[in-house]
């Protein structure tokens, strides 16, 4: 599909859009419905439809495997943090009310960092998803 | 220290994803071991503190139970997640030299974050007081023992992993569709809530469907006698630190989680009338009957033990649907036991296949001679399954017969009778190979040639093996520890 | 009786849904097609928890002051795990039929097990 030329183009406009929509949906999700996991899957179908229309090999330039394991790994570190963050200032497991100075701060702070977590791990994850298998079962 | 009991879950949720990213066999290892160790202490000291009957309340993020996710512990809950992080320590030693053996290097690391993230469903479950976050640490450990389950060496372990994924997909949807009606009836998913508020919308036919899907869901995880298909090819087929980690937890937590809902979710007198105890009893007897004589078929270790294994369920599945004092403490004392001779049994299979590389029954004859200690471990081990005094299996079989007796209930006594001479049967079976056959040579072709690991069973493995079977025999003769910890908890389900 | 069905109408159809997914996982013998039926099989579930959650008349549940009736929000964000499950199912079940593939070049489960009785 690499030579489509419309495909092309439309993928080149339509990629920033989708990655724009993402983020959106990642940092708004605590006032409106959002949040880390749909903001993960919509980042990840940017890069899949990415890797779709350019091959999988401009994907992985684009994305290398290590960086989504790291990925991976370090949004569930990140949930976890907050927690043990918030099990050392005092309060309990994933309490957000003890990380700012007001207890509606630090649950807007905790709940921004953990959404943010979740939207890292979701979207390396997907996008991991699918090179594993996009790669195993590639035609010769 | 109520901080302690989140730790328990927190810590193994922190180390697993670095286990996954650093390539170092060694370095995963002390990990994991060390995640065990730190569980272990904690699930120790928790039960000390609760097995006076008082409770340690979790709050988590602060939220008001019912509102929040609320973690209460009390004596049960601290004994299961001690049998769990116990047994994560045991396969945990046992593993040094048997997964670099078992599994491709590049794998191991994530072979022990999975491993981690199992230890973590479990002890999950063990420790949640609500109903939702409890699907899904049932989830996140039979996920995680998929993926363990397909890693073993033989192709037979993928279809094996991709039925027990398919069957327990469908227990746990099953569960998930059962607490969907008792939430739709009464609004809550923590289970004291609901509990207290029972008699509200107890007419509700909502609850009767509930309470149906959720042991139908449950029974499927914990194999209990017809549900038991997936069990025997997954346990056999998986890597040998799995098959041990596995075979002593994940249908125990299971158990205990039907426990919960059986008697603290429900009223005991809501179900008591239904026919549901005679049911479970029949199929309990069924199951001891079926699996005994289905190991005793059976020619190679690991498969024997899976069956025995499905017998044994149904000796703790007895014990509770006997629905006294007695029967209930010696279901409780049951998992413990249990847990313990069968992760020895497997412990001592995993050396064999380590040493050998066969678990074929027929083609071991006469290794006990090469092999005397570890064969004398297993048949201490053989032993206990069998209920000999002196040893654990006697003691839970003592309280399950005297359990019947006090109920009247002479069929199954009979029924556990004839278990254990089957088990005599199947137990047999291996000490006479093992010993007494004529010494056959171990099928050449299947030793890697040259490979000095056959010489001489690893530290790590011996020990492993003989820290479980000295257990065996230390709560076999001691028996006031595990006793004192089953009959509370028992009595704290009965009570209410 | 026809108020009765037509007021459940969702239950119904949830029902159908759930029996198509269960039939589909149990009598087909590719391994695919089972891993679609219990997909089918859990999304029907998961539209049971969000058809517990509306209330009849009741607005997406975002506090303001033109509006006192709200949707239960607690089952959707319960089944949000729920999907992430059934991701990692599937996804895990594909990874398995794949290895299946490889190793035993079939994905029928007859023609597998007949491999695997023959060993």
């Amino acid at each position: 599909m690499a030579n489509d030329l419309i495909l092309r183009v439309i993928t080149k406009w339509l990629s920033p859009i989708i990655i724009l929509f993402a983020l959106y949906v990642q940092f708004h999700g605590d006032y409106s419905p959002g949040g880390g996991f749909q903001a993960g899957v919509i980042f990840s179908s940017a890069i899949l439809l990415y890797s779709l229309t350019y091959g999988l090999d401009a994907a992985l330039q684009l994305i290398p495997e290590y960086i989504l394991r790291i990925g991976a790994s370090l949004g569930v570190l990140i949930y976890g943090g907050v927690g043990v963050a918030s099990m050392i200032l005092g309060g309990n497991f994933l309490n957000y009310s003890v990380l700012g100075s007001t207890p509606v701060a630090g649950q807007h702070l905790g709940i921004i960092i953990i959404e943010l977590g979740v939207g890292i791990t979701v979207a390396s994850v997907m996008v991991l998803l699918f090179f594993t298998f996009a790669r195993r079962v590639a035609p010769e | 220290m109520e901080q302690l009991t989140i730790l328990l879950i927190v810590i193994p949720l922190m180390v697993a994803p670095i286990t996954a990213l650093i390539p170092s066999e060694k370095v995963t290892w002390l990990l994991t071991l060390i995640v065990c160790l730190i569980s272990l202490g904690i699930s120790c000291y928790i039960l000390y503190e609760v097995i006076d009957g008082s409770h340690v309340i979790y709050e988590l993020g602060g939220w008001r139970p019912p509102w929040g996710i609320e973690y209460k512990i009390d004596s049960l809950n601290a004994f299961v997640a001690l049998i769990v992080s116990a047994i994560g320590c045991l396969s945990c030693l046992f593993a040094y030299r048997s997964v670099p053996d078992e599994i491709e290097e590049k794998m191991i690391p994530l072979f022990y974050a999975a491993f981690q993230l199992c230890l973590l469903g479990l002890l999950g479950i063990a420790l949640t007081g609500d109903i939702f976050n409890l699907f899904v640490f049932l989830e996140i450990s039979s996920l995680s023992s998929y993926a363990l389950i397909s890693m073993g060496k033989n192709r037979k372990a993928l279809t094996a992993a991709f039925s027990y994924l398919i069957l327990g997909t469908i227990g746990a949807t099953f569960f998930l569709i059962g607490v969907g009606f008792l939430f739709a009836a009464s609004g809550s998913l923590n289970t004291a809530d609901i509990a207290n508020r029972f008699d509200t919308f107890k007419d509700m036919q909502l609850v009767e469907t509930a309470l149906i899907f959720m042991i139908m869901g449950i029974a499927l995880k914990a194999a209990i006698f017809p549900l038991h298909s997936w069990l025997p090819n997954a346990y056999s087929q998986a890597p040998s630190t799995v098959g041990i980690f596995l075979s002593a937890t994940a249908t125990k937590v299971s158990i205990y989680v039907l426990l919960r809902i059986l008697f603290d979710l429900y009223p005991i007198d809501y179900w008591v009338d239904m026919l549901l105890p005679q049911i479970m009893l029949s199929l309990g007897c069924v199951a001891v009957i079926y699996g005994s004589y289905r190991a005793w078929q059976q020619t190679e270790m690991k498969r024997l033990l899976a069956f025995s294994s499905v017998a044994q369920i149904g000796y703790i599945v007895i014990g509770f649907s006997l629905v006294n004092q007695l029967g209930l403490t010696a279901a409780i004392l049951h998992l413990f036991n249990h847990a313990l001779i069968k992760s020895t049994l497997f412990i001592g299979a995993g050396i064999i296949l380590y040493r050998t590389n066969t678990t074929e029954l027929g083609n071991l004859r006469g290794l006990g001679k090469d092999m005397p200690w570890t064969f004398a471990a297993i048949t201490l081990a053989g032993l206990s399954l069998i209920g000999v005094p002196g040893t654990v299996g006697f003691v839970t079989k003592w309280y399950l017969l005297e359990a019947a007796v006090e109920k009247g209930m002479w069929i199954v006594v009979i029924t556990i009778v004839l278990g254990s001479a089957l088990a005599i049967g199947y137990v047999w079976k291996i000490v006479e190979n093992l010993y007494f056959r004529s010494k056959r040579k171990v099928r050449i072709q299947d030793v890697p040639s040259g490979d000095s690991a056959i010489a001489k069973t690893p530290r790590t493995m011996s020990s492993a093996l003989w820290i479980g079977a000295l257990l065996c025999i230390f709560f076999g003769l001691n028996t006031e520890l595990s006793f004192e910890a089953a009959s509370s908890a028992a009595a704290a389900m009965l009570k209410q | 009786m026809i108020e009765y069905i037509i007021g459940h109408i969702n239950y119904w159809l949830i029902v159908a849904i759930m029996m198509v997914g269960l039939y589909t996982l149990m009598s087909r013998s590719n391994l695919i097609k089972k891993l679609a039926g219990l997909s089918m099989f859990q999304t029907a579930v998961i539209l049971f928890y969000v058809s517990l959650g509306k209330v009849t008349g009741g607005t997406v549940p975002i506090i303001s002051e033109k509006y006192s009736l709200y949707s239960n929000p607690l089952p959707q964000v319960l089944m949000l795990t729920a999907i992430v499950v059934g991701v990692a199912t599937t996804a895990l079940g594909f990874a398995l039929v794949i290895r299946i593939k490889e190793a035993y070049n079939s994905v029928e489960e007859n023609e597998i097990s007949a491999m695997d009785e023959k060993e």
